[in-house]
């Protein structure tokens, strides 16, 4: 038997010799830094993500149909009719919650230790792109079942490109195929969907891993081990700092991935709305394009995004500011390796101002999530009795908005000028031998 | 064949005008991919007049039409809400229809009360900001969105406030007032929407 598999295997070896030096560049000679944290689980589990919605996504469409009169109840029939269909679905909308948690947690990771600076500023610019598509592809999936938040959602989205002057409004009826969201509008969003966002998706997603093993994996401690000595058991060549990828990580990240199956699943068989959190109530509701549902709010994911729409009033007659705020609050992440010129990369030899900076944004990000989601607005009459809710909440959401903001104009002042004083970096990662 | 000197200007000429000419082909061929996201020809055809009867309308009660797929509000408002249109002037962003709204509604409804009829308020009940549909809330009573409120339209999506002709508030993220679509009567209690009244401009 084993002679069969090694002949097969020289049979493949002779035809495609590039096959095998491929695989050890980038799993068993691939040298990470040894002093991986728990922040370094996020990108393999993004990557489980992504695998279990494409493969969920795949067996959803052998049921779903994407017509406005017909998609309702195809997800109702999913739900109650086919064999585990129940499962499947909830797979994929608590996978589609879940990709965000740990896209989100993965780009703080590089935030906080650095990440993105020199030499791995393309790796950041293509996961900015994985999660620009990314936000994409869950807006359109949300619209697929056709209940009245999809319906909705789809019209308030849409419409922020109708605030663009003079062709805003050509664009909309373009986008929509139609006045208002309609058949048209489903079945194009459903094959954005299922074909091309996810071709786009998996494209970037390589690219992302190819920069990334070109430049060499950072580390909680932003030193360079490929710059450090050389030498370690595997190779006189590699980092001394550093251990194959396979098969030292792959294990560490299916700890990673027991641990995240073990709270998806959790969420998947008990809570699959976790709340209305991950699934909203209004979406039960088969979409009406006469009422619009009395607490409209997107999925949680994009609250922060949404707050920032919301919180910016119209002038000079155009409601295009919020949408510049709002899509400025994601092109400003793409300009992070110019704008924090900091020399320490990692957040644990940063000055003082950089953490509580960076402690205001974290703080700023989940309170336009309370705006964005409706807290405010309850919390607001419940704690302070008979106040006009709506200037309070403004200005509250103006002040996140502004802490959001400046924290990225802080932080270019802050390391252009000089104004950091950091720790000495060390040598070598802080936990070698 | 073999002596002869490569001429590289006109190599590159050569070059530069197939790029061109590819390029342009590209586009050519990109315009009917684009071109089919329009809306279609079965979607423009739905778009005829709608007839509705008035006579059930009761005073300060409001029904919602659809028209081309766009509800349309119809409120009888009663003297007393016509009597808040001239206190809230001072509050609006446009209150005489004729600024950034000027081509909010047609000629003919371009009044304070925004209507061919005063008491009869047409209006396409989708929100200038992002296209949610406002609630109608007639009440004149202080509301938690605003404690001297004058009855009118309240956007449950992005808290946009209109008064009770569709006129929009300032600070709010609305920019325009709510739209009055074409419309006309045939007779005393029965409206047509979608078509002007004869003889208008």
């Amino acid at each position: 038997m084993a002679k069969v598999l090694t002949s097969i295997g020289d049979w493949i070896g002779e035809r495609a010799p590039g096959l095998a030096p491929m695989y050890r560049k980038h799993m068993t000679e691939y040298y990470a830094p040894k002093n991986f944290n728990l922040w370094y689980y996020f990108g393999s589990l993004a990557l489980l993500v992504l695998i279990n919605q494409i493969v969920t996504g795949i067996f959803l469409t052998m049921n779903y149909n994407p017509s406005a009169a017909g998609a309702f109840d195809s997800v109702e029939y999913i739900m109650r009719d086919v064999e585990w269909g129940w499962l499947i679905r909830y797979m994929h909308s608590t996978g589609a919650s879940l990709f965000f948690v740990v896209v989100f947690l993965h780009m703080f990771r590089g935030i906080i230790y650095g990440s993105f600076k020199k030499p791995r500023e393309l790796v950041w610019l293509l996961g900015m792109l994985i999660f620009l598509v990314l936000m994409a592809e869950a807006f359109m999936g949300y619209v697929l079942p056709w209940g009245n938040m999809s319906f909705w959602g789809a019209q308030v989205i849409i419409s922020l490109f109708g605030t663009i002057p003079f062709i805003g409004d050509a664009l909309v009826q373009w986008i929509m195929g139609d006045f208002l969201p309609a058949d048209a509008t489903l079945n194009r969003f459903f094959a954005l969907h299922v074909v091309a966002l996810p071709i786009v998706l998996l494209l970037l997603v390589v690219l992302h891993l190819a920069a990334l093993h070109e430049v060499g994996s950072n580390n909680p401690d932003g030193v360079d081990v490929k710059h450090g000595p050389k030498g370690n058991r595997w190779s006189p060549l590699a980092p001394v700092d550093g251990i194959p990828f396979h098969p030292y990580y792959t294990v560490k990240d299916l700890v990673g991935v027991g641990f995240f199956l073990l709270i998806a699943s959790f969420i998947i068989f008990f809570a699959p709305t976790l709340g209305g959190w991950f699934l909203e109530p209004d979406n039960f509701i088969p979409a009406n394009n006469l009422v619009t549902p009395s607490h409209i709010k997107p999925v949680w994911y994009f609250t922060p995004f949404y707050a920032i729409v919301r919180m910016i009033p119209s002038f000079l007659g155009s409601a295009i500011w919020g949408v510049i705020a709002m899509f400025g609050s994601i092109a400003v992440l793409f300009a992070m390796p110019w704008l924090d010129r900091g020399a320490a990369k990692s957040i644990r030899y940063r000055g003082t101002g950089y953490k509580v900076a960076l402690g205001l944004f974290v703080v700023a990000f989940f309170m336009l999530g309370a705006v964005g989601s409706g807290i405010t607005a309850e919390v607001i009459p419940a704690w302070f009795g008979n106040v006009d809710v709506t200037f309070w909440e403004n200005l509250f959401g103006r002040v996140m908005t502004a802490i959001y903001f400046g924290f990225f104009v802080f932080l270019w002042a802050y390391t252009t000028f000089g104004w950091e004083t950091t720790k000495p970096v060390p040598d070598r990662v802080t936990t070698h031998d | 064949m073999a002596n002869e000197v490569v001429d590289h200007g006109r190599r590159r000429f050569l070059t530069a005008t197939t790029a061109v000419v590819g390029g342009v082909g590209v586009v050519a061929a990109a315009v009917p991919f684009i071109k089919s996201w329009e809306p279609s020809a079965r979607a423009k055809a739905a778009g005829a007049p709608v007839t509705q009867s008035l006579a059930k309308i009761e005073a300060g009660q409001m029904i919602t039409v659809a028209w081309r797929s766009k509800p349309v509000f119809i409120v009888n408002r009663t003297p007393a809400q016509l009597a808040t249109l001239p206190l809230v002037d001072s509050r609006l962003v446009d209150p005489k229809s004729d600024g950034s709204s000027a081509d909010q509604q047609p000629k003919y409804a371009q009044n304070e009360a925004r209507s061919i009829k005063p008491e009869w308020l047409v209006l396409i009940g989708i929100c200038t900001h992002l296209g949610c549909v406002p609630d109608f809330v007639p009440e004149l009573k202080p509301q938690p969105f605003d404690p001297e409120w004058k009855g009118g339209f309240y956007c449950p999506c992005h808290k946009s406030r209109y008064d009770i002709a569709g006129r929009v508030y300032n600070g709010v993220p609305a920019p325009k007032n709510l739209p009055v679509p074409p419309y006309n009567f045939i007779d005393d209690t029965t409206i047509q929407i979608g078509v002007d009244p004869k003889g208008a401009v």
